[in-house]
Order: C-alpha cells, then sequence, then structure tokens
C-alpha cells in the first residue's frame, strides 16, 4: 500500500516501528514491571495460601500459572492500546494509509514479549512456591508450549483489545469478551504444562497432542486477526 | 475539485452530525470552516479524511468516491483533530521518528519540519508527556508536515499555541498551499483565521452554507 507521501513503506518496517514503540514505552513507563507482574506474583501467592496444601500447589501449579497469565493479559492488553487511543494515535494510524495488519502483528509481538517475560517469572515462582519439578524433556514441552500459548494469546488479545479500544465501557468489556475465547488456550497450556511438570503422574508425551491444539489457535488467530484487526478498528 | 460534497449525511451516535451538506473545495485553497459547537464541523473534517462513512449523498475526496473508497482517501490526506497523535512516553524525536519511520519519510524531512515548528534540540530530547499544550501542538503539526499530505483537515491548529507559534502556523499553511497543498480548517479565531483563509464556509445544524 502507498502512503501519503506515495512511497511504498515495507510490512516489515511498520511492524518492527510498531513493536519497537510498544516496548520503548514499557521500558520508560514500566508498567508491566511494576504493576501487572506484582499483580500476578500476588495472585500466585494468594492461590498458595488459599490452598495450602503443596500435593495440591503441585497438582494445580499449571493451572495457576496460565490463570495468573491471563489476568495479567487482561491489564497488558488494556495498557497497550490505552497508549493508543489517550491522544488520538490510533485515529492517526488509521489515516497514515499503512497497511493495518502490520500494525496487528507489530503489536502482537510486543504483546507476546511482554508475555514470555512475565510467564518465565511465573513458572521460575511455580517452581520456588510450589515445588514443581522439571525434567529435560519437560523444559522442552514447556519451552514449546509458553512460545504457541503465547502466541495465542497474544494474537487473540491485540484483536479483541482493537476492538474494544474506541468502546465505552472497555475496562469491563475485554475480560467479558476474551475470556470465554481464550477457554481453549487455558486448558490447553495447563494440560501441557501439566504434562512438562509431571503433576499427578502426568507423562512429557501426553503434553504433545495440547501443544498442537495451541498451534492451531495461533495460527487461526494470527491469520484471522491480521485479516479483521483493520475493519475492527474502524468500526 | 479537491473535496465535493453533494447531499450528505453522516450519522454519528445515531445523530445525523451532517444533515445534506454540500460544498466544494478547488485545488489550492485554504478553507474556513466557521461555526457552533457542535454543529458538525470536526464530522465534516473526519467525514472528509474517510473515518466516517457515508449514509446518503455523494462525496469525492482528491477523485476517490467517499462511499466506495474510504480507505484510499485515507491514504492521501492529513487529519489534526482535536487530539494530537502523539505517545505521551516517547519524545518529541521518539515521536516523530515513529511517524515518519510507518510513512517513509527522511530524517531530513524530519529535521525540516521540526526547524519549521520550532521544535529546538532541547525539546526535541523531551518526553511528550511533559510539554506544554502549545509545544504537544507543535509536535503535532510537524508530524503533519512530514507526511506532505495533498489534502490538509485541521480542527482548532492554533489551540494552545502561543502568539509565535500561531504566526509559524499561518506561514507554513500558506507555504503548504504554494507547494501545491489544500487546507481545510476548523477554528473559533475568526479573526486569525479569515486572514489566513481564502475562503469560509459557515456549518451550522450539519448543513454548510457559504460564508
Amino acid at each position: 500500500m502507498k502512503n501519503i507521501s506515495g512511497i511504498k513503506v515495507a510490512k516489515g518496517k511498520v511492524v518492527s516501528a510498531v513493536l519497537l514503540k510498544d516496548l520503548r514505552i514499557e521500558l520508560r513507563s514500566r508498567v508491566v514491571t511494576n504493576q501487572v507482574l506484582p499483580f500476578a506474583g500476588l495472585v500466585m501467592v494468594m492461590f498458595a495460601f488459599a490452598l495450602d496444601n503443596d500435593d495440591v500447589l503441585e497438582r494445580v501449579a499449571g493451572g495457576l500459572i496460565w490463570l495468573a497469565t491471563l489476568f495479567s493479559l487482561f491489564m497488558i492488553v488494556q495498557r497497550s492500546f490505552a497508549i493508543d487511543t489517550a491522544d488520538g494515535a490510533l485515529d492517526s494510524l488509521r489515516v497514515a494509509g499503512i497497511d493495518l495488519s502490520a500494525v496487528f502483528f507489530g503489536k502482537a509481538i510486543a504483546l507476546a514479549l511482554k508475555l514470555i517475560a512475565l510467564e518465565i517469572v511465573l513458572i521460575c515462582g511455580a517452581v520456588l512456591l510450589y515445588r514443581v519439578e522439571l525434567s529435560a524433556n519437560g523444559l522442552v514441552l514447556l519451552v514449546t508450549c509458553v512460545l504457541c500459548a503465547t502466541s495465542g494469546l497474544a494474537f487473540v488479545g491485540t484483536l479483541y483489545g482493537g476492538l474494544t479500544a474506541g468502546a465505552k465501557g472497555r475496562e469491563t468489556l475485554l475480560p467479558l469478551l476474551l475470556l470465554p475465547v481464550v477457554a481453549p488456550v487455558l486448558i490447553a497450556a495447563t494440560r501441557a504444562t501439566e504434562a512438562a511438570f509431571g503433576s499427578g503422574g502426568a507423562q512429557t508425551s501426553e503434553g504433545w497432542a495440547w501443544v498442537g491444539l495451541l498451534t492451531v489457535f495461533a495460527a487461526v488467530f494470527g491469520v484471522g486477526g491480521s485479516l479483521a484487526f483493520g475493519p475492527l478498528i474502524d468500526e | 475539485m479537491i473535496v465535493s460534497f453533494a447531499d450528505v449525511v453522516v450519522v454519528y451516535d445515531n445523530f445525523p452530525a451532517l444533515a445534506g451538506a454540500s460544498f466544494e473545495v478547488a485545488s489550492g485553497e485554504i478553507v474556513l470552516l466557521q461555526g457552533p459547537n457542535g454543529a458538525g464541523k470536526t464530522t465534516l473534517l473526519r467525514a472528509c479524511a474517510g473515518l466516517l462513512p457515508i449514509a446518503r449523498g455523494t462525496a469525492t475526496v482528491l477523485g476517490c468516491d467517499l462511499s466506495l473508497e474510504r480507505y484510499a482517501v485515507r491514504a492521501k490526506v492529513g487529519l489534526l483533530g482535536h487530539a494530537n497523535g502523539l505517545f505521551q512516553d516517547l519524545t518529541v524525536a521518539e515521536n516523530m521518528a515513529f511517524w515518519s519511520r510507518l510513512i517513509g519519510a527522511s530524517d531530513r524531512d524530519v529535521e525540516t519540519a521540526m526547524q519549521i515548528m520550532g521544535l529546538s534540540d532541547r525539546l526535541s530530547a523531551t518526553r511528550v508527556a511533559s510539554l506544554s499544550a502549545g509545544q504537544r501542538r507543535r509536535c503535532a503539526l510537524a508530524t503533519l508536515i512530514v507526511r506532505r499530505a495533498q489534502l490538509w483537515l485541521l480542527d482548532e491548529p492554533h489551540a494552545g499555541l502561543d502568539s509565535q507559534g500561531r504566526d509559524e502556523l499561518d506561514k507554513t499553511l500558506r507555504s503548504a498551499r504554494e507547494a501545491g497543498a489544500t487546507v481545510v480548517f476548523a477554528s473559533h479565531e475568526i479573526d486569525r483565521a479569515q486572514n489566513l483563509a481564502t475562503r469560509s464556509l459557515t456549518v451550522v445544524g450539519g448543513v454548510v452554507t457559504a460564508s
């Protein structure tokens, strides 16, 4: 697509510009590190207090990691679009004559990187707090699961974040819309993580089917999101 | 004609913000839109930029039919609304770099735009959140200059600028016109705006009439 000056800008340049912008703003404002990360950590600690049983905690550790990730996802997505809507930058992006699917990918990658940083801390927290064990095979499964699940969450989060960016009551609307959609990720990522941890006697090999489901989810929302993002933020 | 509206209706929040607007703007004009608050000036500018769908009537902007080619129009116009379209946590230079990268503008274009809008080296390293309203407006106008639009759509462009900034803006708009751009702007500062404009239109109740 040619822009306002009649110059054709490569999609990759738009993706990297949006990605670097979002990461730079996060590095400067430190919302994820100073607010979301402590929140996610508190969720993990509160669950530990509430369940107060090492065996139960070891068994449900996978689910708790992904629940804390989901709760944090809402905050990160809202923040990601708040920086674009605060001073009308989203409108400026719409009239910039750029491919909005590139904006989608730029924002999704930035979101994924923030989520991965968060998940690493949460997994380390689970190892320390819930005393889960991780074998070498389990680690490979867990890393793959994190990458696939995070991609899916980032794509769907960016899509729904764009959808609700201009809506009234978006703070409550986003979780309401997003939770049912990400339920398959929660289930599949939890099962794969339990397999990686060997929770309840689960075998590592049992986790790969769930990783397959996560991959399909990420692919569907990656393709669908890139097609739908532009028209959605227009309405 | 650069802009041609015939009996255009635009519905915004279930309200006909433009209720049969008809007007034309020729190439190289600087057209002032005047009228009371809520008259439909902002809606008209956003409709011209292809941001709002046309419910009825025919409208063309830069040769594109707004009913059919709303997205194509966007790539040809520069819009500065009430908001500045800036990222508060980035510096002026970083904001300029972001927008110039998106549109493939050169570093020299950025430097020139910043010079025109009086954004010094000291200001360029300042976060937008720390700037005054006038300085933010200047930064937003600089991003618009970089884009070299064929049609400039400006909503209260003088708002928040000091006297020097307003003079610089007027000079910039005249230069843009000499370079072949067409400008449509809304303003409540009638004396200054009328000096700048080559023609005025009045918007009342979503209907446009010649002043």
